[in-house]
């Protein structure tokens, strides 16, 4: 009465510029729903720390409570992880972070824990600037609990029960430009063409990077009354264009016809490259970008792509300016430089 | 693409490489599945009814099956199906009771099958429970043709052997043993409905121009020969230096009989490099193993002959040597070399031979005088005259004598009832889900992550002292449920159902061989380039859906499918489910049967 997965593998899938398989970079096999938009999110970050050659045990995984927050035990395996309170996901990863600045921090949340309970901590990490991937799995209720609607189920929306929403949602993404996230996007679960290269450069990027992932909750938010459910958003996208990600040095040997794409160049090189929509607008204006949301949502429809990017963006540890050394690798000499040191820092103070 | 047609037969069968490349199509995993669950009887019954023999089968078939087998794909080792086999044949009890009933109530058509081996016995098998007279003629005093006089001792048993011979005979097959048939004109003057011809291919090919061969004539073997007539017993013992000549399996059956005859200096030599040679790989391996050595590029020159007695045989060392277009030769090194002995054994091919057919019967005979037997039918241009098996187009091996002998069957059923024998019957086939709940499946999801298993051997000393000690101990129980547990069921398939889909992806995602891909239809060419592995084994084909909601469609590149039923697990809406495809192929009269 369970089930396992085997452990073969496509004899042909070959390994990654590190060293690493595929294999390496899964999780235990998921116990969310069957169809659960989350496990696609999970499969996409797989791939994607797959495709940057990450190392597996350089990564932390950290998650609050919910459906979204279960999945980090369904991808990267070998990673450090920490499943923690409900809505507090940012502070321990904050924590982490100041401790460790060299691991790469992945946050997931879900839209009850970011939205609900977690809102001030999501506030405040974004403010705070601090250098890591916040993923929302949105699916607009509370799934663990018999699919409540959450803050972020639209108004009108019905789910399983079929009693519409009555409030107005919150929009992380709207949120997140506001409060300083220098990368965000929104994507929807069922389109890894486009969020496995948001994901790589939201790893690339170097302070806050937010990714709202729309990913329906097949057992509670899926009927066509849904704003959350694969229909409709399938009916509903309106995507900023095609995107690739091209890593640093790689010669660019895509062609792309003049005035048809953007570059948006990362902080380590490496670069997205969007298609379609290229005149849109300026990715590097908050104006622009809470203005284009708007104007979208106007007209029912869901923007997903990279939504705003500030290139200029900075991290925690550089404003409260740490040291270079992650401060876990710092020994006992160079914490506590002894007593002479000590007297002379107490004189500068008489 | 087009959306793949689930319902021609020939789509699943394919998947199920292991029963589609038997060439009786043997319902592989359905019956390593019943052996798992220690159903031995049910396991040899489906065996018995495809491929007739399942002991000697089990023992010394060619294994077409294992180089097929899926497994051989994603790990090391194909599944040691063969040798399972065996183990339902070992472990059965008394099956007697499941056999056909023979009607006592004839249907008034005569047979006549000349040759007892296995093409003639399955044809027997087929046409007994029917209700035909059936009249066997055979040189040999016991049926079993090849099996019984070439097939040493120590790799199948008399008593395996006469086994499963006997359930056929006993059927009421009217024997004519010791009766070397030598026209088939007074044959076909007994007034027979018709005639099958099963004689093998009986002429060991020989060196009859290399210099020496008439003075040394004594102690120069044929080696088919030469291994029946120690089967028969009229040969005990042979020289201590013995050279065998060819690389194929008859080769490897010479010089293994050779050692356990007193045999002391025993040497395979071939023409070829190893690596070209036709035995199959465990029979070399079984050979080494009883630490007889190989000599490769050795092309045989001349018998060495002193007083008319035979002392050795001189070789020309030769070495391949492949043109622009990689077609071989072997060219000549000028090194010779001599190797002393006592007897030669020549195992370097078998012909077809018909001296006894008269042509003036209305057979046609070919430019290489062979009959002309038609590839589907196996009639010959003389109506009521079958041929198959090695007789039809020279050597093969067991299973593919069986196979002839069913198709034969069904043709000579066809003309015994005035029916066109072009008109083949369809299998039997069947699609049933496998759902039987929550995370529950009537097969068996978890396979073993084991390498293959290795069947026992007898003490190599003990084995070579005794000609008829069977080498082989077969898997023992447990063995062999360990070994069942390897296989994939590939006969359980992936049956997709587009309007069901809602596009999650989560079949995509968990496949652990990312086979499933959501992907824009294209031509077959360029989805095989596309997908997320390229699906570059063009043997295996891709499981198109019908366009889906988004305008893609769903692409399954079957080639490494583990059958692990893992989308079917994760799919919310039920567009996968697991159906386990059953397929026997039609047997005689199986069209009549049903109306």
């Amino acid at each position: 009465m369970t089930y396992v997965r085997p452990n073969f593998r496509h004899p042909e899938s070959h390994r990654n510029a590190a060293g690493y398989s595929i294999k390496q970079y899964e999780g235990a096999l998921s116990t969310l729903c069957a169809g659960c938009g989350h496990d696609s999110i999970s499969a996409a970050i797989i791939k994607s720390c797959f495709d940057l050659n990450l190392a597996p045990h350089k990564i932390a995984k950290i998650s609050g409570i919910g459906c979204s927050s279960k999945t980090p035990t369904y991808f990267l395996g070998k990673a450090h992880g920490f499943n923690s309170v409900h809505g507090r996901m940012p502070s321990v990863t904050t924590g982490a972070n100041m401790a460790n600045k060299d691991l790469l921090y992945l946050g997931v949340s879900g839209d009850g824990d970011s939205a609900s309970i977690g809102l001030g901590q999501f506030a405040h990490v974004i403010r705070r600037q601090l250098n890591m991937v916040y993923i929302v799995m949105n699916n607009g209720c509370y799934g663990l609990t018999k699919g409540q609607d959450s803050a972020t189920a639209d108004q009108g929306s019905a789910g399983k029960r079929g009693v519409a929403s009555v409030f107005d949602s919150i929009d992380l993404c709207q949120m997140a430009l506001q409060l300083g996230a220098g990368l965000v996007a929104r994507c929807f679960s069922g389109d890894k063409k486009q969020l496995i290269p948001i994901i790589k450069a939201a790893i690339k990027q170097r302070g806050f990077a937010f990714i709202d992932v729309i990913s329906p909750c097949v057992t509670f938010n899926n009927t066509p009354t849904s704003t959350k459910g694969y229909e409709w958003v399938r009916d509903h996208l309106e995507a900023s264009g095609t995107i690739d990600f091209i890593p640093d040095k790689t010669e660019i040997t895509v062609d792309y016809p003049p005035g048809s794409s953007r570059a948006v160049t990362l902080h380590d090189g490496s670069q997205l490259h969007l298609q379609k929509n290229a005149q849109d607008y300026d990715l590097a204006s908050r104006k622009a970008a809470m203005n284009r949301i708007e104007t979208v949502k106007e007209k029912h429809k869901i923007l997903t792509g990279l939504i705003y990017h500030n290139p200029d963006a900075t991290d925690t540890h550089e404003k409260i300016q740490t040291v270079d050394t992650a401060l876990n690798a710092l020994s006992q000499d160079q914490l506590c430089p002894g007593s002479e040191v000590l007297a002379e820092l107490n004189a500068q103070l008489r | 693409m087009k959306p793949t047609d689930i319902s021609d037969p020939d789509y699943f069968h394919k998947v199920v490489d292991c029963q589609y490349a038997c060439p009786s199509h043997t319902p592989v995993p359905e019956y390593i599945r019943l052996i798992a669950a220690g159903r031995f009887n049910d396991a040899y019954m489906i065996n018995w009814q495809s491929n007739v023999f399942p002991g000697v089968l089990g023992r010394t078939c060619d294994r077409p099956c294992e180089p097929a087998c899926r497994r051989g794909r994603v790990d090391e080792e194909p599944v040691a199906i063969c040798r399972l086999k065996r183990v339902a044949a070992d472990n059965k009890t008394d099956i007697r009771d499941r056999l056909p009933e023979i009607p006592k109530q004839k249907n008034g058509k005569k047979v006549a099958l000349i040759g007892g081996g296995p093409a003639s016995l399955t044809v027997a098998r087929d046409l007994m429970p029917l209700g035909y007279d059936i009249d066997l003629y055979d040189d040999q005093h016991k049926g079993g043709g090849f099996m019984r006089s070439q097939i040493p001792a120590f790799r199948l048993p008399e008593t395996v052997l006469d086994e499963e011979v006997n359930y056929i005979l006993d059927m009421g097959v009217v024997t004519h043993f010791n009766q070397e048939v030598t026209s088939l004109k007074s044959i076909l003057e007994k007034k027979y409905d018709a005639v099958f011809v099963g004689t093998g291919a009986p002429r060991g090919r020989d060196l009859p121009d290399l210099p020496g061969r008439k003075e040394g004539g004594a102690n120069i073997h044929i080696g088919i020969n030469w291994l029946a007539s120690v089967a028969f017993e009229h040969i005990h013992k042979i020289g201590k230096k013995v050279l065998v000549l060819g690389g194929g399996n008859t080769a490897m059956d010479c010089c293994r009989t050779a050692i356990r005859l007193g045999g002391e200096d025993v040497r395979v030599v071939v023409r070829s490099p190893k690596s070209d040679m036709k035995a199959s790989p465990w029979e070399i391996e079984d050979a080494v193993h009883e630490d007889i050595p190989i000599y490769e590029n050795h092309n045989p020159k001349a018998f060495i002959t002193e007083q008319g007695r035979l002392v050795g045989m001189l070789f020309d060392v030769v070495e391949p040597v492949f043109d622009d277009k990689g077609k071989r030769t072997l060219v000549s090194t000028g090194e010779e070399v001599m190797m002393p002995c006592d007897d030669v054994l020549m195992a370097i091919g078998q012909l077809n031979s018909f001296p006894w057919i008269e042509r003036d019967i209305g057979i046609e005979f070919n430019d290489w005088d062979m009959p002309e037997v038609d590839k589907t039918t196996f009639q010959t241009s003389l109506p009521q005259v079958f041929i198959g098996g090695d007789a039809a187009w020279g050597p093969e091996n067991v299973i593919t004598a069986v196979a002839h002998g069913h198709q034969a069957a069904i043709s000579i059923d066809k003309h015994c009832h005035s029916e066109d024998v072009l008109d083949r019957p369809a299998p039997d086939v069947n699609l049933v889900s496998q759902k039987m709940g929550f995370h529950d499946w009537l097969y068996d999801v978890h396979v073993s992550d084991d390498a293959r298993h290795i069947v026992p051997l007898q003490d190599k000393k003990a084995a070579i002292a005794d000609r008829k000690l069977e080498v082989e101990k077969g898997f023992d129980f447990s063995q062999g449920y360990e070994e069942a547990m390897r296989c994939l069921n590939c006969d359980v398939q992936t049956v997709f159902e587009t309007d069901r889909c809602i596009e999650c992806d989560a079949c995509e995602d968990i496949c652990p061989v990312d086979c499933i891909n959501f992907i824009d239809n294209n031509t077959e060419d360029n989805l095989r380039e596309q997908l997320k592995v390229k699906a570059t084994n063009l043997d295996q084909d891709l499981y198109v859906s019908d366009t889906l909601k988004t305008k893609r469609v769903m692409v399954k590149d079957e080639n490494v499918c583990l059958h692990c039923g893992l989308c079917a697990e994760r799919c919310p809406t039920g567009a996968w489910d697991m159906k386990k495809f059953l397929l026997h192929t039609a047997t005689a009269a199986s069209n009549r049967r049903k109306k």
